[in-house]
């Protein structure tokens, strides 16, 4: 997806072409390029270093110990492996929100990418009024992160709230969905699916890079809209699916805000909220148990970097490169 | 609907499919925008209304939630909201300055171990933020910084440090667009390294900067992980970390002004939506696609 450095196609030494009187030999020139490089990239290397190396490897260490923030670094215990084994072997809650979080993630993903391509196949011409469609679907993504928003969404899936209201209109007895431990959940998902907008907008994108002579010739052939979806569209668009795939799982493995709120910080109704950085969140920062904390971390981290190259890896078996796509 | 048996003439299947087309956009459309009516609706009806109304009208308009929702708390919303905007404002400096430095060597300047670097770069992308949260918090309480005498410096210091990789990215990417031979010809005149970015690279990148300015904006305004593990005291609050607030009353007068204060809220993003629709819709598709 990303290509690094290219070759500098112009590499005039600057002493045959610069000013005469400035000439020097062209490795001086190239090392106080280099030496301006790293002044411009100094800030990030800073960054690098201070706010995300060191805490890595603060994280790392710590998962080893029983540091609870009140006792100073200096006097944390050596624990071995035990956060880890208490993790895998002696902590419910820890297996718990990882089922909560794999179950949002298998379910939310892919049907927020369903209503996103979906959504996107109908705006997909040119009519009056499609770029006021396009932006109003996209506003929900940028509204929907916030803690107003996860605020309105409890409140509408209340006992008394509109949703229910709304299905008294046709008789039907709504359950507590917020509060019921079967649905809160999926409350949850639905807000998630309720931001399609921002794959839908990247799905646009990809829809217009398909050559029209693709159809052309496959409505030749005798294919109907059906196959012409199955033949054409989605293989043209497997890499924008693909692109698309991989940022919203990592996204849905982190999802945080709307489960606090829902929860008020808990994880509850009995558990059933309890998102992996949600229980991350309680163990670090309400039971100060950070070296367990550090150890659920790390975790996170090797299981999404596993996860996406997991995805890539059955990427190379469904995703569809062409150099018309590639444009 | 056309008949199975005999397709319609095309002109007339032309005209039909996009009405339909057009109905279900509408339909989803306006299924997508009901929460958002019902929040509107809902921040100006009265208790009593929020309990028996299901219609998104209010039969009696209720704007008083709005100033108990304001003066709810100890401290009162225009401190959040000031709290808010501080740390917004200036983690979109930060964000706009740190990374267009970095993008700027990343896209321009050759230097020993740049394809290491950028590999690195590109790693912290997707890097979640809650792996490091514990940490950092250990690291700047260590510091003095978590409740210290400015409570805002774990919040604003790694902004200043181009930590948010995706901007260094979607700088890099725009960099690359920007012809190479205006280096070249400045160079030939004699431009310093400094003076090419001065005077070339820093005037043409101004889209680049206004998109990272946007969704930094936009990001920091909406972001609560962060600034829920670093504020402690009321005052230093911000909006998100205030709002959680109202979860605790959880009393029925309470819903009024808990959407009051929610709606306003949304307000400023909502006006970035408005002023900046087109930016941010091909904001995502300029960073997201053509790496």
């Amino acid at each position: 997806m990303v290509s690094t450095v290219r070759p500098a196609d112009h590499r005039v030494p600057p002493a045959r072409r610069g000013p005469a009187g400035r000439q020097r030999g062209p490795g001086a020139g190239r090392q106080r390029e280099g030496l301006a490089a790293y002044v411009f990239l100094s800030p990030w290397l800073l960054g690098l270093m201070l706010i995300t190396a060191v805490p890595m490897l603060l994280s790392l260490y710590l998962s080893f110990t029983n540091y609870d923030v009140l006792t100073p670094l200096s006097e944390v215990e050596w624990v071995g492996g035990a956060n880890y084994r208490r993790m895998f072997t002696a902590d419910p809650s820890y297996w718990h929100s990882v089922q909560v979080t794999v179950t949002f993630a298998l379910i939310a993903v892919p049907l927020k990418l369903a209503a996103a391509l979906g959504v996107a196949l109908l705006l997909n011409r040119v009519f009056r009024g499609v770029g006021l469609f396009r932006g109003l679907f996209y506003l929900p993504s940028l509204l929907g992160g916030s803690v107003a928003l996860a605020i309105v969404w409890v409140s509408m899936f209340n006992r008394d709230g509109a949703f229910n209201s709304l299905l008294a209109v046709f008789g039907v007895e709504g359950a507590p969905w917020v509060n019921d431990p079967r649905w809160a959940l999926e409350t949850l998902m639905l807000l998630a699916i309720w931001q399609f907008g921002a794959p839908m907008v990247i799905f646009l994108a990809g829809l217009k890079q398909v050559p029209v002579e693709l159809y052309e010739a496959a409505s030749v052939d005798g294919a109907g809209a059906w196959r012409q979806f199955v033949n054409v569209t989605l293989p043209m668009l497997s890499p924008v699916i693909f692109f698309n795939l991989v940022l919203e799982t990592i996204n849905g493995f982190q999802g945080f805000t709307s489960a606090f709120v829902l929860s008020n910080g808990t994880g509850g109704p009995v558990d059933s909220t309890l998102m992996y950085t949600l229980n991350l969140y309680i163990k670090g920062f309400v039971e100060l148990d950070m070296g367990y904390a550090s150890a659920m971390a790390w975790v996170f981290l090797l299981t999404i970097g596993l996860i996406t190259v997991g995805l890539f890896s059955t990427g190379r078996i469904w995703v569809h490169y062409s150099d018309a796509g590639e444009q | 609907m056309p008949h199975p048996t005999a397709p319609p003439p095309p002109l007339k299947r032309l005209k039909a499919r996009p009405l339909l087309r057009l109905l279900v956009l509408i339909a989803i459309l306006a299924l997508v925008l009901y929460p958002l009516a019902w929040m509107v609706g809902t921040s100006v009806k009265s208790p009593q209304e929020i309990a028996d109304n299901i219609g998104l009208l209010p039969r009696e308009f209720t704007p008083s939630n709005f100033a108990d929702g304001w003066r709810k708390f100890d401290v009162n919303f225009g401190r959040f909201f000031l709290n808010s905007a501080m740390v917004a404002l200036l983690t979109v400096v930060g964000n706009a300055v740190s990374c267009l430095l970095a993008a700027y060597a990343f896209a321009r300047l050759r230097f020993r171990l740049r394809g290491v670097w950028f590999a690195v770069m590109i790693g912290t992308l997707l890097l979640p933020g809650h792996v490091l949260i514990v940490p950092q918090y250990i690291l700047f309480r260590s510091l003095g910084w978590v409740g210290g005498d400015w409570p805002y410096l774990p919040l604003l210091v790694p902004q200043f440090l181009a930590t948010e990789a995706f901007f260094v990215f979607l700088m890099v990417q725009f960099m690359r667009g920007i012809p190479r031979e205006l280096d070249q010809a400045a160079k030939i005149d004699g431009a310093s390294t400094f003076a090419i970015f001065r005077y070339v690279i820093l005037p043409l990148s101004r889209p680049a900067l206004v998109t990272t300015a946007i969704f930094s904006f936009i990001w920091t305004w909406n972001d609560f992980f962060r600034q829920l593990v670093f504020l402690s005291d009321l005052e230093d609050y911000t909006v998100p970390v205030a709002l959680t607030l109202f979860i605790d009353s959880t009393s029925e007068s309470a819903v009024g002004p808990m959407f009051a204060m929610s709606l306003l809220s949304l307000v400023p993003v909502f006006l970035f939506f408005v002023a900046f629709q087109r930016m941010l819709v091909e904001g995502i598709n300029t960073s997201g696609l053509k790496g």
